[in-house]
Formats: C-alpha cells, sequence, structure tokens
C-alpha cells in the first residue's frame, strides 16, 4: 500500500512538473512571437454600429474602414484615395461623376460587391426615408446610373465641390444590399475585419478578414477588440496594467505627465478637428440677439479655458474651423476677452443687470470642466448659468441635437471642414442667416481651390462676428498607446481608428 | 456628582463637542467671511501647493481650497442638519404613534419602515435626481428617507418602555387621553436618546452628502462640496494629492467628530452606562 501511493505521489508530481515545464515553455513562446491582436480602449460606446444611420462618431471609430469601406477613403494625411472606386472622371461642367469599380470585391457575409450594389447603397443614404446623418451631402445628386457591374456614374443637379471628400466619409460607406438592415448590432461591409461580437457596456470584437479583396492592406492584426472605459483613472490604469494596448483618445490631459513616465507607452500628440463649441439657441430669448451672444464672447477669456480645462493642451478658436483647415483665419480677436466691453453690450441689449440661463452639458470632463471655468467667467458680467448634466450621447442627442430644447450646451464637434452646419436647417443651434448660406452654396458651386479658401475665411468671419456658438478650443489628440504598437494614426483628420496598418513590433 | 464632573471624566464628549464645534463654527464663519470668494477662479495659481499662494492650495482653476473647505463644510453640514431634522421628526412621529397606537398600526408603521430602509439612499437619489434633477433639495430628501425609519425603531422601542411605566398608567386612570399623554409624558422621556441618534446620524448623513456630491448628486456647481472637490481630483492624484486629501480629512474629521459627540451623549445620557 506504502510503495502504491508513494508511485501516486511522486506521478502527481511529476505530472505537476511537466505541466509546469509546459506552461514556462508556453510563456516563453508567447514572448518571442509578435501579438496578434490588439485592443484598443475608447471612452464612449456608440449606441449603434451602423455610422450611415446616426451621427455619433463612436460609430466611425468602430467601425470606418475596419468593417466599413467606400467608394473612396480619407487617409492619414487627410487626402482622398480610391478605394471600393478604382478611380474615377469628372466631366468639365463638374456634373457628371464617372467611377471605375474594383472587381473580385465581396461583403463579409458572401454578397458580392457591383455598380448595383453601390447604387443601392447611395440611394439608401439619399432616400426620402434616409435618417443618414449626412444625407444633405447626397442632395446634389440628380441620378444614378450603372451602365455596366464595374461602372458607376453620379449625374448633379448642380456642381459639389466636396462631394468626393464627403464620399470618404463613414455616414458613406458602402453596405450591402442584403445585409443593411441589422447593421446596427452585426455590421457587415467589405472591409479588413470582420465583426465578431459586441457585449453591451463592455467590447466590440473583430477579427481579421482572411478574404480581404485588396492584399496590399489586408489587416496584419489577426483580432482587435474595442473597449469602452469612461473613467480617465479607469482609462490610465488599464493603459499601466496592459489590459488595454492603445487610447488613441485619452480621456484626461492632467494624467499624461503621468503617462509619459512610464516608458512601456509611447504618448502621441497630433492635431484633430475636435472643436469645442459652446453652441446656443439662436431662436431662444436672449440669446436670439446678437449683442448678448457677442458679450457671452467677450466675458470668455479662452487661454485660461483651455489651461483650466484642459491642462493647457489646446488651441484657441474664433469660428468653427480648425487650424489643420485649409483656408484657416484667427479671428480670436474679433471677439477678444474684454470685460468691461461684454458688461456695455449686455446693457446695450437689455440686460444691465445680467440674465440666468442652463447649460445643458454632456458628462465628458472637457465639457463639465469648461462650463465650470464658462460659469465663472458669465458670473463676472452679472450672467447667472446654471450647470445640468445632460447625458451624452442618448439624452443629449434626444434634448438637445434632435429636440432643440435648450439654452446652451458645448459639444466638440469632430467632424472635419463641418463648418456647413450653420447653413443646415434644421440644426440645433438654430443660427439662420441667409448672407452665410450663400457663401457656403458658392463653395460648392466652384472647384477652384483658391476661390473655395477664400470662400471659407468669409464663412469663418460670419461666423465670428455673429457667435451663433462660443467658440472656445481645438482639443488635440492624446494618444497613449504601447510602444511596441506601430501604425496607429498620430493626427485625426477624420475622427477613425483605422486598424489595417496596425502591427507589433518585435 | 455635579454635571461639570461627569463631563470632565469623559474625554470622548469633549473631544466630539470640540471637533464639532469647530466645524459649526468654520461653517458658520463661511456665511460671513472666507480668504477668497469660493468660486473665484485665478488660473496663474493653477494647482499651487498649500502655503504657496492660499492657505490649503489651489484646484486645477485656481480656486483657493481652503476657501472652497470652509463653504463645502457649510454645505454638507446645513443639508445633513435638514435631512436629519426631517427624517427625525418623521421618524419620531412615526415611532409614537406605533408605540400609542400598537397591534394593527404598529405592524403597518414598522412593515413600512422595513421596506423603506431597504431602499439605499444612493439609490433613492438616483431615482428622485432623474424625477426632480440633482440639487440639494434632492440630496436632502433621500438622506431624510433613509433617516426615518432608524428614528422610529428606536423611537418605538425606547416609547414602549415608557408606555409600561407606572406614572403613565396612573395618567390613564385619572383619564388622560393617549396623545395627551404621548405629548407630556413620553416624548420628553425618549428626547434624550432622540438627541443621541440625531447626532450619529448626523455623521452619517455628512457621510451620505458627501457620496451623493461625489456621484454628482448633491448640489450643483459652483456651490462647493467636499464630495465633488474630492470626485473632480481623482485624476489630478498625482500632480496635486493635497486636492483629494483634505477634503478626504474634512470628511473623516467631521463625522469622527460627532460620531465621538453622539457615543458621549448616548453614555452621559443612559442611566445604564452612568458610573459612579
Amino acid at each position: 500500500m506504502a510503495v502504491i501511493s508513494i508511485t501516486q505521489t511522486s506521478l502527481k508530481v511529476l505530472a505537476g512538473a511537466v505541466f509546469g515545464l509546459g506552461l514556462a515553455f508556453s510563456f516563453a513562446g508567447q514572448a518571442e512571437a509578435a501579438k496578434t491582436n490588439l485592443v484598443l480602449g475608447m471612452a464612449i460606446e456608440p449606441a449603434g454600429l451602423d455610422p450611415t444611420i446616426a451621427a455619433p462618431v463612436a460609430i466611425g471609430q468602430v467601425t470606418w474602414q475596419n468593417i466599413f469601406e467606400g467608394l473612396v477613403t480619407i487617409d492619414r494625411d487627410g487626402k482622398i484615395q480610391p478605394q471600393l472606386a478604382k478611380s474615377w472622371t469628372i466631366s468639365p461642367d463638374g456634373l457628371t461623376y464617372t467611377f471605375k469599380l474594383q472587381s473580385g470585391v465581396t461583403f463579409h457575409d458572401g454578397e458580392a460587391f457591383d455598380s448595383a450594389v453601390a447604387k443601392a447603397s447611395i440611394e439608401r443614404a439619399r432616400g426620402a426615408d434616409s435618417v443618414n446623418p449626412q444625407k444633405r451631402y447626397f442632395a446634389s445628386i440628380d441620378t444614378i446610373e450603372t451602365p455596366d457591374a464595374e461602372t458607376l456614374v453620379l449625374k448633379l443637379k448642380q456642381p459639389a465641390g466636396s462631394l468626393l471628400y464627403w464620399l470618404g466619409w463613414p455616414s458613406s460607406s458602402i453596405v450591402g444590399t442584403k445585409s443593411a438592415a441589422d447593421n446596427k448590432t452585426t455590421p457587415v461591409g467589405t472591409g479588413p475585419f470582420k465583426f465578431k461580437a459586441w457585449a453591451k457596456g463592455d467590447k466590440v470584437e473583430l477579427v481579421r478578414n482572411a478574404d480581404y479583396w485588396n492584399k496590399d492592406k489586408a489587416a496584419k492584426l489577426e483580432a482587435a477588440t474595442f473597449r469602452f472605459i469612461a473613467d480617465a483613472q479607469a482609462q490610465a490604469a488599464a493603459l499601466k496594467a496592459g489590459d488595454v494596448d492603445a487610447f488613441p483618445e485619452f480621456a484626461a490631459p492632467e494624467l499624461i505627465g503621468d503617462l509619459k513616465k512610464d516608458e512601456k507607452l509611447s504618448v502621441v500628440i497630433g492635431n484633430t478637428e475636435l472643436k469645442v463649441v459652446a453652441g446656443m439657441n439662436n431662436t431662444r430669448k436672449p440669446f436670439d440677439d446678437k449683442r448678448v451672444r457677442q458679450a457671452l464672447m467677450m466675458a470668455v477669456d479662452r487661454a485660461s479655458v483651455v489651461e483650466g480645462a484642459w491642462s493647457g493642451f489646446g488651441t484657441p478658436i474664433g469660428s468653427h474651423y480648425t487650424p489643420n483647415d485649409r483656408g484657416y483665419l484667427d479671428l480670436t480677436g474679433v471677439h477678444a476677452y474684454d470685460v468691461a466691453k461684454a458688461k456695455a453690450l449686455l446693457a446695450e441689449a437689455g440686460y444691465p443687470d445680467g440674465f440666468a440661463f442652463t447649460i445643458k452639458a454632456p458628462q465628458m470632463a472637457y465639457a463639465q470642466r469648461t462650463s465650470q471655468m464658462l460659469q465663472a467667467m458669465f458670473a463676472e458680467i452679472g450672467v447667472k448659468m446654471t450647470i445640468e448634466t445632460t447625458e451624452f450621447p442618448a439624452k443629449w442627442v434626444a434634448d438637445v441635437f434632435k429636440g432643440g430644447d435648450y439654452d446652451m450646451t458645448i459639444v466638440a464637434h469632430a467632424e472635419p471642414m463641418d463648418i456647413d452646419i450653420y447653413a443646415r436647417d434644421p440644426y440645433y443651434f438654430h443660427y439662420k442667416n441667409p448672407a452665410f448660406n450663400d457663401v457656403l452654396k458658392k463653395v460648392e458651386a466652384t472647384s477652384d481651390a483658391s476661390e473655395q479658401v477664400k470662400l471659407y475665411g468669409e464663412a469663418q468671419t460670419i461666423l465670428a462676428n455673429d457667435v451663433p456658438a462660443l467658440y472656445l478650443f481645438v482639443m488635440p489628440k492624446l494618444g497613449v498607446w504601447n510602444a511596441k504598437v506601430k501604425g496607429l494614426w498620430e493626427n485625426e483628420p477624420i475622427p477613425s481608428n483605422v486598424l489595417n496598418e496596425v502591427e507589433w513590433s518585435e | 456628582m455635579t454635571v461639570f464632573q461627569r463631563f470632565a471624566r469623559r474625554p470622548q464628549l469633549w473631544i466630539g463637542a470640540f471637533v464639532t464645534a469647530l466645524l459649526f463654527a468654520l461653517a458658520l464663519l463661511s456665511l460671513v467671511w472666507t480668504p477668497l470668494p469660493p468660486s473665484k477662479m485665478q488660473i496663474m495659481h493653477r494647482l499651487k501647493p498649500p502655503f504657496d499662494v492660499g492657505l490649503l492650495g489651489n484646484d486645477p482653476y485656481g480656486r483657493d481650497v481652503a476657501s472652497m473647505l470652509m463653504v463645502g463644510a457649510w454645505n454638507s453640514l446645513s443639508t445633513a442638519v435638514m435631512a436629519v431634522a426631517l427624517g427625525g421628526l418623521i421618524g419620531t412621529a412615526i415611532g409614537l404613534c406605533a408605540a400609542q397606537r400598537r397591534g394593527l398600526v404598529e405592524a403597518a408603521l414598522m412593515r413600512f419602515c422595513d421596506v423603506v430602509f431597504a431602499v439605499p439612499p444612493i439609490l433613492s437619489a438616483m431615482m428622485l435626481g432623474a424625477v426632480l434633477g440633482a440639487g440639494r433639495f434632492t440630496a436632502i430628501i433621500a438622506i431624510a428617507t433613509f433617516m426615518v425609519p432608524v428614528f422610529a425603531r428606536v423611537v418605538l422601542a425606547s416609547a414602549l418602555q415608557i408606555w409600561a411605566r407606572d406614572f403613565i398608567m396612573a395618567a390613564r386612570s385619572i383619564g388622560k387621553r393617549p396623545f395627551g399623554i404621548t405629548m407630556v409624558h413620553v416624548l420628553p422621556n425618549v428626547a434624550g436618546q432622540i438627541i443621541v441618534q440625531a447626532t450619529i446620524q448626523l455623521g452619517l448623513a455628512i457621510l451620505t452628502e458627501a457620496g451623493l456630491s461625489f456621484l454628482g448628486l448633491g448640489m450643483a456647481p459652483p456651490a462647493p462640496t467636499w464630495g465633488r472637490m474630492l470626485a473632480e481630483s481623482q485624476t489630478y492624484l498625482s500632480q496635486a494629492p493635497w486636492l483629494a486629501i483634505l477634503p478626504g480629512l474634512a470628511i473623516a474629521f467631521a463625522v469622527f467628530g460627532l460620531n465621538m459627540l453622539g457615543d458621549g451623549l448616548r453614555d452621559l445620557i443612559d442611566p445604564r452606562h452612568r458610573d459612579g
């Protein structure tokens, strides 16, 4: 009996040793080969995954260029590049766009991509019951023709100078005819990654698309996971612990100094199009009076706002335009910080003792902090502002963006070159200025770049003078990721997390 | 033994009374004077450490932390006092009523209290916040709701003892109405218990108020509250640790003082704890 028990014990020991050795080997193996999966962190979880039916940029930041592709795309320098369209020609009058399409492209569910699918996709986006967030960008299209399976012709009603650029946006993604309806929960596209799973409140998982049509641009990673962590402290902890490999838009500038000290991480500060803007309800008293809006603008010391709210990371702006955009004018001096002038203007508008209103501020740190600073600055001119935290995106979109029920709000507008939002009707600012609309119409009517630059300058100047919204600052992109991760975008010419070129270095 | 001697033998009571008095004094002082207006932002003094510009340093907006803590003390204490007063009033009424009527009324009232007690104050504050909007009123109602069953139970237990005493029997036998007995004989005899309970609950109320403010369910900015100061200092912990430590200390100090005072008072009033 004793012998047997000894044998059993030694067997167990042996088994344990073998198991342990195996583990040791497997760990060694892992350390040598580069990792093939990436966990990317985002602060905000999208409510759905179809960028063609809802506005929040978080949707495109998960899906665009990973799952979905467009006729054209926008590269890391903000330039238009061919994608599902190999090439295109534009007629001299600017009214006919002829696209030559890629052949042999299939969707993740096996559906073949051809001109009929492209046509259906654009028709879906511009149709009468379309809820596409940029539907108006397709308004210039008159008819869509498909002479053959590899040719798509767009006939326009009037020239649209920015049409090609817009076709590169997430909202212009080409979707399959069979899968379009379910893209909100199970997105199916033509991209280098396929959708695998979405654990709501936690993560979205993608896997490499082995049958991707463009071998040159196929994904280098085997899998990618988007994790949603709202709290900045938790973001930093996840990065340090290695639970998250990259946070391309880190939410707390005050922690950047700390993260820089960590040798495992690289901190990359890049450009974005994130314009922090305090929009006002231009039809509601007293914001319907231009002088009131101007007075509020003059009460704001933008440099202090950048310092206090965003630890000095940011550039003050005077209009809805960033220094990266072509034709940028520095208009921060139009209504420069001047408390005395602000008070006088407020008195002239009939509010010598100020007034009271409510700002609906989303929960994000930049919005909350900037609101607190605005509150203190407005108090200096006798204006009492109450801060009401409004959950973003769901409640904010319902109350402010769609409902238009607010006095003032604050949000970062992420879309590039979106100055035309002030010409939209309806849009949440309720700003109506025919002169401004005319300028933007002229921009579309011309394809002369220098003429466009001049017109964009005019548009910026009108906004800086009219102040339909308080123009505060542009947030930089605070990218923090594992130093071994290569290929993420340093700048953000369009909100995105393009992963096909991302890989781990040895 | 004189009252003074009894006090002198109880350091707990002294310390508690001193800390609480200091707190109330600072809170009251903030109504008329603070080193700087608490919402005054001076960006050039951003994140200055203690003893540099302001006595206790400056926050990310350059606001004076000492001033914010003082006004925070007032905001915190006044909310807590109002919540305890409201909860104590309703709870005492329920307890007295249950003790007087007994039977079905007692059973119904106390089961109602059990139900209320089962809902955590943070949860009820979130629900109230959704309906009424976050703010001081919401915080007071949420904390008071939580206090009601506590007072009801304590008062019921004490009142039942009083009702069993001979002098109550005497009062009943000469035809005094039950309500009169409750007000004239029962209430004064349970008052000590109520005061002790109120002091202890005040500490708890301050803690709960800080928790609600931390979650953004307390008073709206710019009114400084200890809880929000803590919440906002989280990400600045490595750069400016005093921003988190100071309000944290203030909360701990306040709760400690009130607990000591409550315990001391209990010993003083409760005959079972009386020595000598």
